[in-house]
């Protein structure tokens, strides 16, 4: 069927005709608009149609619209207002964590700060050293997109970094720093931009309205009070993200950058930690069992293998596979990892619960309908030993290529 | 193994019990003494800006040390230049501090700011010193969900201790009695910071309520559903084999197969 709007004069001239039969049934018959007091009102009886034996039946899937003439229109995907700021009159410049290449709720919060920070003149910038694997920065509200990729800040160089954002101070002048007040970088980074730049900081920001701004202090038992300074340490769920707008992401560049000075850190790489001492709070990456686990050996396997701190379900604690400290869920551990590899667990509330603030959720299950295939991003339907087995395989294989390129 | 000769000063601070807010020894910074006391043993330096009367002070003196020099200092002032003045001259060669104080701003921003004016390198969340050779150190830093990362460093620097560093030993009485807080005369710069801001009792942060822009009951409806319901990729029908490397791909987009 085509979209195009096709007239039909003889139902044009029956809806004119008030005293034509078919009059009525050619209205367009509102089931539901907005009242005078802003209320959504409904007429049942526009709902609904005549059902096989006279009887008038509503179809509630929304399927079928006895009645209302009015072509079901195709919704096109929402396009959220373009939000253009041509002449920035000032610069709010952000510089988001990006864990894992991403932007972190964190970072996006921190964004919807700038926005109400930048208002309709001031143009929200964002630092992002590195490479990225983001495709949403329009709606999360960045004008401009300063992406340093230089050799010289890949993986940890905070003072490289800091070197490029003094470049950027200088350049781009802006009113207001904002970096995120996180373990994973931001607090640090801002800190050390903040006695570089000799500004005192307000730390653990939450809270900032009307050039004032809230931050806890000691050890959490106070808050201080402050006019907001130019560089800002804040917290986590400091302000709304942006929701409801599209910006330009316009690429800027960096003028002349000058890295100068050799790094007096230098970086010999991550350390092999036993991921089976992890605590499961703080662990990273979870390879979780249920009660669908046949092969425990297998899945201790698979753990080692992975390099996977082990969870467990309510059923496998209770069985007796794993220990009880293992447990994840409502009664047990709230874990945070990036990736929980749950096998065989069937997603019980209290389960799911345990998993809520988890990024990245894979499923190996048998029943494609069970609650945690629903919450996973990638579920793999089938019988847990035939994949943990290939999964155990494939990293195997992995590794000895690796081991083969590396020579 | 304790390096003798390392000359290792650790800042400390005092802290404030979380629930009484009775004066203590701020968590932290006993971290800091003990990993202090792990690389220099006896031969390490204490070091506090502030009020040689207080008596929560002694609790460091009590994990094990004769002695702490107290530059003598009001409640209101910066104490960053004359710990940095005393540093330089003190020949330190590594300087431990926490990475936030309990009571004050608590910005941890003390560490950046000696390093920056001492023109050292800054550690921060170091939890071992492994090795030190040739005046390289080679240390761990702690990263968050239990990982560490080895750098390498030349001295002196400064570092910052966090939660990970190992837990500090129990403060024992008698030395803590019997050891000796040395105060000493330093000028004095005033902090201008609470001429503008004030410290006020924590309030609670509000709770984030979950805003849902829906215009229909439908809408409303996927919304408050939609964690359940959100989706992802579903692999019927596949070989275990498919399955274990379309699981291996995520795994490496992610960053977490090592
Ligand atoms: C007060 C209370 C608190 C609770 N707290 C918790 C808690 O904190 N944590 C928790 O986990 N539970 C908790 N529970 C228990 C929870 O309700 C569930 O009973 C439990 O989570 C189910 O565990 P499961 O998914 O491993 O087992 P099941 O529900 O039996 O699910 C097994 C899954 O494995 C799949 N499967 C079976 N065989 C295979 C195979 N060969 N290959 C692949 N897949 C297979 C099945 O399709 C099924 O989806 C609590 C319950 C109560 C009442
Ligand atoms: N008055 C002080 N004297 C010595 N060390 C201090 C003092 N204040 C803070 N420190 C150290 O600096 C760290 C960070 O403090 P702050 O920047 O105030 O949060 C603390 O954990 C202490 O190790």
């Amino acid at each position: 069927m085509t979209d195009s709007l096709r007239r039909d004069p003889r139902s044009e001239w029956i809806a004119r005709n008030r005293l034509h039969p078919l009059h009525a049934s050619m209205q367009p018959l509102e089931a539901s608009w907005v009242g005078l007091s802003g209320l959504i009102r409904k007429n049942p009886h526009a709902l609904g149609f005549a059902g096989p034996n006279g009887l008038k039946r509503i179809d509630r899937s929304g399927a079928q619209q006895g009645g209302s003439r009015q072509r079901a229109r195709v919704d096109a995907a929402v396009q959220l207002p373009l939000h253009i700021i041509e002449q920035p009159a000032f610069h709010i410049v952000v510089v988001p964590d990006m864990i894992g290449g991403r932007l972190s709720s964190h970072d996006k919060d921190l964004f919807g700060l700038a926005n109400t920070l930048a208002g309709s003149e001031g143009a929200v910038v964002a630092v992002v050293f590195g490479e990225h694997k983001e495709s949403a920065f329009d709606t999360a509200g960045i004008d401009r997109l300063l992406h340093i990729s230089s050799e010289a800040v890949a993986g940890y160089s905070p003072e490289q970094r800091v070197m490029m954002l003094r470049a950027v101070d200088a350049q781009l002048a802006p009113r207001h720093w904002l970096i995120p007040d996180s373990r994973t970088g931001g607090g640090e980074l801002g800190r050390r931009l903040a006695a570089k730049l000799g500004e005192r900081p307000a730390t653990r920001v939450w809270q900032m309205a009307d050039g004032q701004c809230v931050g806890r202090a000691g050890g959490g038992q106070q808050d201080l009070v402050r006019r907001a300074p130019r560089l800002i340490l804040a917290a986590a769920e400091c302000a709304d993200p942006v929701g409801d707008t599209r910006h330009e992401v316009r690429a800027i560049e960096l003028e002349d950058v000058l890295v100068h000075g050799a790094a007096r850190l230098d970086n010999r790489g991550a350390v092999a930690v036993d991921p089976a001492l992890t605590p499961m709070a703080e662990a990273e990456f979870i390879l979780s069992g249920g009660n669908g686990v046949r092969d425990w050996d297998l899945f201790h396997q698979a753990a080692r293998e992975l390099g996977a701190t082990e969870g467990a379900s309510r059923v496998a604690v209770d069985d007796g596979f794993m220990p009880r400290d293992r447990q994840v869920g409502a009664t047990g551990t709230w874990v945070t990892a990036r990736v929980y590899l749950a096998v065989g667990i069937s997603g019980a509330v209290q389960h799911l619960q345990g998993i809520a603030t988890c990024d990245k959720v894979v499923a190996i299950n048998q029943d494609a309908g069970c609650d945690m295939v629903k919450r996973a991003d990638l579920a793999v339907i089938g019988d847990s030993t035939a994949i943990l087995q290939a999964l155990i395989d494939r990293v195997d294989a992995l590794r000895q290529g690796g081991i083969r390129d590396a020579a | 193994m304790p390096h003798n000769l390392l000359n290792v000063i650790t800042l400390v601070s005092v802290g404030a019990h979380p629930v009484t807010g009775r004066a203590r020894r701020a968590e932290q910074d006993a971290r800091a003494v003990e990993l202090g006391l792990r690389l220099a043993g006896k031969e390490l330096q204490l070091l506090h800006a502030g009020d040689p009367q207080v008596e929560a002070l002694r609790a460091y003196l009590g994990m094990g040390l004769a002695e702490m020099t107290v530059l003598q200092q009001p409640p209101r002032a910066d104490v960053v230049p004359a710990l940095g003045d005393y540093l330089r001259d003190a020949g330190a060669q590594l300087v431990l501090t926490g990475s936030q104080a309990e009571v004050g701003e608590g910005s941890g921003m003390l560490p950046y700011l000696l390093a920056e004016q001492l023109d050292w390198p800054l550690v921060v969340g170091l939890v071992e010193v492994e090795s030190v050779t040739e005046g390289v150190a080679q240390v761990l830093q702690a990263l968050p969900r239990g990982q560490r990362r080895r750098l390498q460093v030349r001295l002196p620097f400064v570092a910052s201790v966090d939660n990970a560093a190992p837990e500090a030993r129990q403060s024992a009485f008698g030395p803590a009695r019997r050891g000796q807080l040395r105060p000493q005369d330093v000028a004095v710069v005033e902090d201008m910071l609470l001429e503008e801001a004030r410290l006020q009792p924590a309030r609670p942060r509000p709770k984030r309520l979950k805003v849902i822009k829906a215009k229909t009951g439908a809408e409303r409806m996927k919304a408050a559903t939609a964690k359940a319901s959100a989706g992802g990729q579903v692999l019927t029908d596949m070989t275990p084999e498919q399955g274990a490397e379309a699981i291996v791909t995520l795994l490496r987009d992610e960053k977490v197969l090592r």
